[in-house]
């Protein structure tokens, strides 16, 4: 396929004073498994934003699908980093899943039962089936990010962007979600941010580097030039397809 | 017991109790679950602007109050969604302002106004029949709104961003639900007073939540509950002779405390039910 999914050129975002983006480049094409790491701050979740339609460009142009992200939504899933919610709020977690439809239902429409069994079978996916009928607050963090992944699955999405997505869930669930992005990736392309530098190179077929400005690495390889130049702090260096290890770290 | 409904007043009473505790079982599960009461009782305040108006040009204060109350309510909503400032400061301007208009429309008004203290603090007794059709032809508007609205409004309530993203317009959406708020202070407004409403809007849907897995639940429940606190304050109201607002408010206001006491002193958990 040669149109790019994804073609970012030299977007820049100014955020109050601060410039976050500047004269940042992208391209994704259809099947990558695209992983954008950088520290906090570096403009990550405005460059989903970005992606989404969200996120206003001071300078530069985006295209998703080849048309501008707003009127691409139906066609990308979105799985925020966390969601600021109410633990007493009264929904049942296949009420939030069914959110993932909005975007395919009319104002003023109802769920119907079609709907209703797509998204009970994101729920079989993301493995939260039997928890189906309970209240969202009493999810735990694992179960909570599981339920994000499901509800952006129901809008059936070609990309499928995360944020961030194992930042607050322990080691266990950690690897479980990667598991879950590995069989997903067969059937969509997906943009992956994260700070997690070391398991995500196992995973994904590309990475970028983001820190207000960004290196693309098509090779899906890190070198330390650039991460030096990426981080002000130390950090490691992993090889891709050599699952963890460590080149060289400080 | 019974004979209390040969008196008309009484009857029209029950009925506007039990047709605003529909209004306010709905709206007020909104308001809970988006945490907006400040907001309501701005509204409901700023609105007295409109019950002056009303009487300064000598019409039906509850007329000038519809308005009065949807431009408050929009005022509060694009001033603290676009104008870049903080909402609580938003609110507490139209809160006074719209109190201050009322009291310079009442000032301008040449005589006595009649029934003022009723608008403040509510009064049920004293509701006539072409309020209560007003009353009706508001319920049905707002109820027929939520019902084509409901998907939205619950994700507009639990998640805003993911709305958005979604493709709602979620400024347009919440500006619609003030309004709906705005209509709902109306409906109370005969029942417990601008000054109280806000404790209709919050208390039975922030007990009704304790319980209900659902936000239809929550709303089915509050207004039950809505319905026996208004009902169970008038009848208190009619056998103590105090006034039924305060009547209303305190029975409200009491189980209120009660449930939650409970909860506090016995080491139950507010939130998080699984």
């Amino acid at each position: 396929m040669s149109e790019p999914l994804v073609e970012i050129r030299d977007a820049t975002v100014v955020i109050g004073r601060s410039r976050v983006l500047d004269g940042v480049n992208l391209r994704v094409d259809a099947g990558d498994f695209l992983g954008i790491i950088g520290p906090n701050g570096g403009g990550k979740t405005t460059l989903l934003r970005v992606i989404l339609g969200l996120q206003r460009l001071a300078s530069g142009t985006v295209r998703v699908f080849g048309l501008p992200p707003s009127e691409v939504r139906r066609r990308v899933g979105y799985v925020p980093q966390h969601l600021v919610f109410d633990r007493s709020f009264p929904i049942t977690v296949r009420e939030v899943a069914l959110m993932g439809r909005l975007l395919h239902k009319g104002l003023f429409s109802r769920y119907s039962g079609s709907d209703r069994r797509i998204a009970d079978e994101a729920l079989a996916t993301v493995g939260l089936s039997r928890l189906a009928g309970r209240s969202v607050g009493g999810l735990s963090g694992g179960e909570l990010q599981r339920l994000l992944i499901a509800r952006a699955l129901v809008s059936e999405p070609e990309l499928l962007l995360l944020d961030e997505p194992t930042a607050s869930v322990d080691p266990e669930m950690k690897t479980s979600i990667y598991d879950l992005l590995d069989r997903l990736k067969q059937e969509m392309t997906i943009i992956l941010v994260t700070h997690d530098t070391g398991t995500i190179s196992r995973h994904v077929s590309r990475i970028a580097c983001l820190n207000c400005t960004m290196v693309s690495h098509d090779s899906g390889k890190v070198n330390r030039q650039d991460v030096e130049h990426m981080y002000p702090y130390p950090v490691d260096i992993v090889v891709h397809g050599v699952p963890q290890r460590n080149l060289k770290s400080h | 017991m019974m004979e209390i409904l040969h008196y008309e007043f009484m009857r029209n009473a029950i009925a506007a109790a039990l047709l605003a505790s529909l209004a306010c079982g709905i709206i007020g599960s909104y308001v809970v679950v988006k945490k907006i009461g400040f907001i309501s009782g701005g509204i409901a305040h700023s609105a007295f602007g409109g019950i002056g108006l009303g009487y300064f040009l000598g019409i039906n204060p509850l007329v000038g109050l519809i308005p009065f109350s949807l431009l408050a309510a929009a005022g509060i909503g694009l001033l603290s969604k676009k104008a870049k400032v903080a909402e609580d400061t938003s609110i507490g301007t139209f809160w006074a302002a719209g109190m201050a208009l009322g009291v310079l429309f009442i000032g301008l008004t040449p005589g006595y106004a009649p029934d003022l203290f009723s608008y403040l603090f509510g009064n049920i007794l004293t509701v006539p029949r072409s309020d209560l059709l007003l009353i009706l032809g508001l319920d049905i508007g707002i109820v027929a709104t939520v019902l084509l609205l409901y998907k939205e409004f619950l994700a507009l309530s639990f998640d805003e961003e993911y709305a958005e993203v979604s493709g709602l317009k979620t400024t347009l959406l919440y500006l619609l639900l003030l309004c709906l708020i705005a209509l709902t202070v109306v409906i109370l407004v005969r029942v417990a007073g601008i000054v109280m409403v806000v404790a209709l809007l919050t208390i039975p849907a922030a007990i009704a939540r304790r319980y209900t897995r659902t936000l239809s639940g929550m709303m089915g429940l509050a207004t039950v509950l809505c319905a026996l606190f208004t009902l169970g304050g008038l009848w208190i109201s009619w056998l103590t002779d105090v006034p039924s607002g305060a009547s209303i408010i305190l029975l409200a206001s009491a189980v209120f405390l009660a449930v939650h006491g409970k909860a506090f002193f016995g080491g139950g958990e507010l939130a998080g039910r699984g």
